[in-house]
């Protein structure tokens, strides 16, 4: 098989120079001033920044935490239909995920303006007009609403695999369903716990669109900080890259703790 | 207990797809107004494909998406052969290099490699445009072609390609002969993977696409920034229709395949 390795030559090549290089540039800017001297003030800088961060991290919890408490009877009432239901029923669910996320976003802008469609409808009872866009809540709304199949589908996964005997023993040895549902099928889809929650935290905290288009100028997230120093007004690629490696750094130790959670040999029934 | 599941199942749907619904259905309607339907008509959808920025930007589109995951089909191929006979810790390395793109959140991909392109754009004579998105593209594209690739080697008895040579063929036709039939579910579903990212991709295309080029979702940005436009409405009720067509097709195939194999591993039995 040794002959094989030179087959990726080319990948290899290609991975040093688009895939490490750019992050070695992230770190570099990110500790250099625009004449190239080396400097911490960017880093240092970032500071100003953690009313955001944590603004960002918080709005992502939320939605990650809605996530989960949706997805998980989704997941399980999935995992536990007859076989080949379980396929059609999964691409219902999945379907709205092939649209493209600026679109879905759009038809909740669509929805929760002030003219939209749902004020429209409370008007006609005679309630509102609230304001419903441009708020933390709809930041939090769009971030479930795109990134729900994300914890759908990990936690589908790992239950699907659960074997119906392991619950039908846990009820004949006594377990009522409460039981049965937090020693048996939370333990054993922890793996999926965890995979949706990096799936759904990681874009949620790193959006810039979602704040840009639901949550208008109050909701600046991170995302949108780093866009700014990039392609913005506040141009300065040296204090965006000094976000960047920040914020790089907080999912690295967050997906770390996570891990902590989810050790390989649960996976195995 | 059934019944509430079902209940359940019905809100979270209703709740996926309602803001869909409501784009598809004012996407027909006469006046620009979200709320109210004032009467029937086809005028957005003429706009639309008279909207010589959005055919272009869907030509371009389809045509990056080609070029990008055909090129990362290859590349991430021959890459997955030669990484599979490395040794553990070199693969290990490369591996973990292979997942960053995966993991990192996408606007640091894309930051990064802006990086890249305006240090190479300022010492080479080298402008933002089609040649950067289709670098971008590969580089995302890329490891989701090697992830979907290397589990199928694990199905494969590695002595099989050492048999296929003693028995007189050469490395080349044992690689065609052996390896290739083996890995190719996984050569499709990597390089449909790539596509579709390709295709749906905004957030590395939007810092890497500069002035001159611009794909479908960023010209869809573009739109949602300027004032209401019902175009929009009728272009994500034909992407919808396009979606479903797709899934509704490729779900019926799979159930065709999976009938055959049934059939054919009972007559085996």
């Amino acid at each position: 098989m040794k002959q094989l390795r030179v087959l990726s030559l080319p990948y290899l090549v290609w991975m040093v120079i688009f895939i490490v290089v750019p992050i070695i540039m992230v770190a570099f800017f990110a500790f250099t001033t625009s004449d190239g001297n080396f400097t911490i003030d960017n880093i240092s800088n970032v500071g100003q920044y953690a009313n955001i961060f944590v603004h960002s991290i918080w709005l992502a919890l939320i939605a990650t935490a809605i996530c989960l408490v949706l997805s998980y009877p989704v997941a399980f009432y999935l995992s536990r239909m007859e076989k080949h239901k379980q396929g059609t029923m999964l691409m219902i669910v999945m379907l709205p995920m092939w649209m493209n996320f600026l679109l879905r976003t759009y038809a909740w802008m669509t929805l929760l303006g002030n003219n939209g469609i749902i004020n429209y409808l409370l008007g006609l009872i005679g309630l509102g007009p609230f304001k419903l866009i441009n708020t933390s809540g709809a930041v939090v709304l769009g971030m479930v609403y795109n990134y729900l199949p994300f914890m759908i589908l990990p936690l589908y996964s790992v239950m699907q695999k659960i074997d119906k005997s392991v619950i039908e023993a846990a009820r004949d040895l006594g377990c009522n369903p409460v039981k049965v549902m937090f020693r048996v099928i939370v333990p054993l889809s922890l793996p999926g716990i965890v995979s949706g929650i990096t799936m759904v935290f990681v874009p949620a905290i790193s959006t810039f669109i979602i704040s840009r288009m639901l949550g208008g100028g109050s909701n600046l997230l991170i995302g949108d900080l780093i866009e700014m120093q990039f392609l913005g007004n506040a141009y300065d690629p040296h204090l965006g890259a000094a976000i960047a490696l920040v914020l790089m750094v907080i999912i690295l130790a967050i997906m770390t703790v996570m891990n902590q959670f989810s050790p390989d040999d649960q996976v195995l029934i | 207990m059934k019944r509430l599941g079902k209940i359940y199942m019905a809100l979270i749907i209703f709740f996926l797809y309602v803001p869909i619904f409501v784009l598809i259905v004012f996407s027909f309607n006469e006046s620009k107004s979200r709320s109210v339907f004032s009467g029937f008509t086809l005028e957005w959808y003429e706009r639309l494909f008279n909207n010589s920025i959005i055919m272009s930007s869907l030509v371009n589109t389809l045509i990056i998406a080609v070029i990008a995951s055909i090129i990362s089909t290859i590349l991430g191929t021959l890459a997955a052969i030669g990484i599979n006979s490395m040794r553990k810790v070199p693969k290990s390395i490369v591996m973990n290099i292979t997942n960053i793109p995966v993991i990192n959140p996408e606007i640091v991909t894309g930051v990064s490699l802006m990086l890249l392109f305006v240090f190479f754009a300022a010492r080479m004579n080298m402008e933002f445009g089609f040649v950067t998105l289709v670098i971008a593209h590969i580089t995302f594209d890329v490891p989701y072609v090697i992830l979907n690739i290397m589990p199928k080697f694990k199905q494969m008895d590695p002595h099989l390609f050492e048999a296929a040579q003693d028995l007189g063929c050469s490395p080349f036709t044992a690689f065609r002969k052996v390896i290739l039939p083996e890995i190719m579910p996984g050569i499709i579903s990597g390089f449909l993977m790539a596509f579709t990212y390709s295709l749906d991709d905004f957030v590395i295309s939007y810092f890497t696409c500069g002035a001159t080029s611009q794909t479908l979702p960023i010209t869809i940005y573009s739109m949602t920034r300027r004032k209401i436009s019902p175009e929009i409405n009728a272009l994500s009720t034909l992407i919808f229709v396009v979606v479903v067509v797709i899934l509704i097709a490729k779900n019926i195939i799979e159930n065709r395949q999976a009938k055959k194999n049934t059939v054919y591993k009972g007559g085996r039995a």
